[in-house]
């Protein structure tokens, strides 16, 4: 075994890894804080009002992000999962527990966020727009997922039984995006879809790239704080 | 034939038991002891592959039956608590069903015999007392005679005497023709085992 | 390895046939189900006949997922279960042959029922063929991954609804692409694509989910 490979595997014990949790925790939550100071003044003050939406298109700096954010952190769920199963880890099982719930709550946030964009723009709290309805449906994963693991009694079981829910769901995941795209495309023909956000001024996409970072920074502060909490329950 | 490597289990967050080894022979029979909860069961069906063990290892032949699979299932027979019959088939099917899963064509002469032996008419397995469906789950064993390995949980539960001589019988048989038999059991029996382990110490 | 396989369908066919009632209910269920759209939407023609796809694939994805419940559980009560993992055959191939016997037995039933529903809601006859092409393709996928939700959520608490919050946004992009090909076919246009893409899907879970099954197996046995 090479020092390389040991060093990974030291730090898959729970009891290495919990300082160190605690420490890049720290450090996220206190980046997360100043990107979405910066993200969200960029957002509310620094970019231009739009010819088509006015003011109201602003929610877009947390709607899309939080959409994002949603699927990415469903990928490195999948990802902790696989790599528990195969390496049979406790550490990267907790991992993808506690990634599951801040995953559902930015998929929830886009959803709500979403709603509100639609509000204004359209008259109706929801619109079936392809995003929105796939955001839907990555939230029902997400809730299936957290479901299933309070389900089961037997800790081992839970883990198991959940990481192979997010395989089996990561795989599936662009299989969904792609029917739903196809499925609005079929039955809202022409109309403008929410997706179709306004031409993108550079203030507009650096700020949703400063919120971006902001939701990931978050994600991993409490993904950590959490890992953090299930360690000491497991011990 | 049969080694167990620093065998621990954990369950329901206790731990049964920590760095059990052994190792069978073929020819040799060997009993789990231990009061109710101490893992006989669990260590059965570590033996088999069901479970997997919390730390440690079985080899057959020398090789983990982890990477064996389905070689290691062909060679053993395994009967727990379950009677693993289905209600809804008649206990000549059931038997049929049970050598096919495990590879082995059977004539329907045979199945016969062994039910007879059983004293088991040929009814849905619904229509059976327990200890006739018990007897049922059993018959499989006049048919596994060429397996080498025997795994049988409570073996003797359930039974009458006559049937319960007719397992003693049969599990002598194999152990005297160079099977290996591991069984637990609370009840005493006139079978010597070469060796026991008790869970309990 | 086919021998298994066969004896497995053989088996479970000969369980549901002496469960005909059970068997038999599920069905009912889809008819029932069509039945209430109408009661609650009213019964114009022309709306009917634009909801009938959807409506019916609904029906049957709620039938299916009703009937999953039922292929994992008596096995697993009576033990046999634990036979079939120790069987000499790859787990995979029992779990396809199990698969495969529920798609017999709670799938096949519906494509078969599904166009006396559409004379029902009204469809127009040239619609049947797709309608029925459509069911015979998305069924099996459904009982596939739904099998793998079966597998996981085997002799828990809580049971049928925990599996359908499982399941249910798995059979999403069967559901877009069985209804929308009927619907292509009533505009007017060829439903080749979705079609093809349905006959695609089920290539792909026939290939994958039986792996995934015998790991969820394993899983819950443990």
């Amino acid at each position: 075994m090479t020092a390389q490979s040991v060093k990974w595997f030291w730090y898959a014990s729970p009891q290495t890894f919990y300082p160190v949790a605690g420490v890049i925790a720290r450090w996220c939550g206190a980046a997360a804080t100043v990107l979405c100071a910066a993200g969200l003044y960029i957002g509310f003050f620094v970019a231009p009002t739009d010819a088509q939406q006015g003011e109201a298109y602003r929610i877009i700096f947390i709607h899309v992000p939080a959409a994002w954010m949603s699927m990415f952190i469903y990928v490195v769920m999948a990802f902790w999962a696989a790599i528990g199963l195969a390496f049979n880890t406790r550490l990267s099982h907790m991992m993808a527990s506690a990634l599951a719930p801040t995953g559902a709550l930015l998929t929830f946030i886009a959803l709500w966020t979403g709603s509100f964009w639609g509000r204004p723009t359209w008259g109706t709290w929801w619109a079936w727009d392809a995003r929105l309805t796939s955001e839907l449906i990555l939230l029902f994963l997400y809730l299936g997922f957290m479901a299933l693991q309070a389900a089961i009694d037997d800790r081992r079981r839970a883990e198991r039984a959940g990481a192979l829910l997010a395989i089996v769901g990561v795989v599936n995941v662009p299989i969904i995006y792609y029917s739903v795209q196809w499925w609005n495309t079929l039955h809202q023909g022409a109309s403008v879809s929410l997706t179709r956000a306004p031409s993108m001024a550079a203030t507009m996409l650096t700020g949703m790239l400063i919120m971006a970072l902001a939701f990931w920074m978050y994600s991993i502060a409490v993904t950590l704080v959490r890992v953090r909490c299930l360690i000491l329950e497991n011990q | 034939m049969l080694e167990a490597v620093d065998l621990a289990c954990e369950r329901g967050g206790r731990s049964l038991f920590r760095r059990l080894s052994f190792a069978l022979r073929g020819g040799e029979l060997l009993r789990v002891a231990g009061p109710n909860g101490s893992g006989k069961t669990s260590l059965l069906r570590i033996l088999c592959g069901l479970l997997s063990p919390t730390a440690g290892a079985v080899r057959w032949e020398g090789t983990e039956i982890r990477r064996l699979r389905e070689e290691y299932s062909k060679q053993l027979v395994y009967i727990g608590h379950a009677a693993a019959v289905k209600d809804d088939l008649t206990a000549a099917e059931n038997v049929r069903i049970a050598c096919m899963l495990a590879g082995r064509r059977v004539s329907p002469r045979q199945i016969q015999q062994a039910l007879d032996a059983f004293e088991l008419a040929d009814l849905p397995v619904k229509r059976l007392s327990q200890g006739q469906r018990r007897r049922a789950a059993l018959a499989r064993l006049l048919l596994s005679q060429s397996l080498p390995l025997w795994l049988l949980d409570e073996p003797y539960a359930a039974l009458d005497a006559a049937a319960g001589r007719l397992v003693e019988e049969l599990i002598d048989g194999h152990v005297a023709r160079g099977g290996a038999v591991v069984f637990t059991t609370h009840q005493d029996t006139r079978v010597r085992a070469s060796r026991v382990i008790d869970l309990d110490a | 390895m086919l021998e298994a396989a066969r004896c497995i369908v053989v088996r479970d066919l000969l369980v549901a046939w002496r469960r005909r009632s059970d068997v038999a209910t599920a069905l009912l269920f889809f008819v029932i189900v069509t039945s209430l759209f109408p009661l609650g939407i009213g019964a114009e023609p022309d709306l009917l006949r634009s909801i009938a796809p959807g409506v019916i694939w609904v029906a049957a994805l709620l039938s299916c997922m009703l009937s999953l419940g039922r292929l994992f559980a008596a096995d697993h009560a009576d033990g046999t279960l634990e036979q079939l993992l120790l069987s000499a055959a790859p787990l995979g191939v029992i779990a396809a042959a199990k698969a495969f016997a529920h798609w017999l037995v709670a799938g096949l039933p519906l494509v078969l029922i599904a166009p006396l529903i559409a004379l029902q809601y009204d469809l127009p006859a040239p619609l049947y063929p797709v309608l029925a092409l459509s069911l015979l393709l998305g069924t099996p996928v459904l009982s596939l991954i739904g099998a793998i939700g079966a597998a996981l959520t085997l002799g828990l608490r809580g049971g049928g609804v925990l599996l359908s919050l499982l399941v249910l946004p798995l059979f999403v992009p069967v559901l877009i692409m069985g209804a929308g090909s009927v619907d292509m076919a009533a505009a007017g246009l060829a439903p080749d694509g979705q079609l093809l893409l349905l006959g695609a899907l089920l290539i792909v879970a026939a290939a994958f989910a039986p792996w995934a099954i015998a790991a969820a197996l394993r899983i819950s046995a443990e």
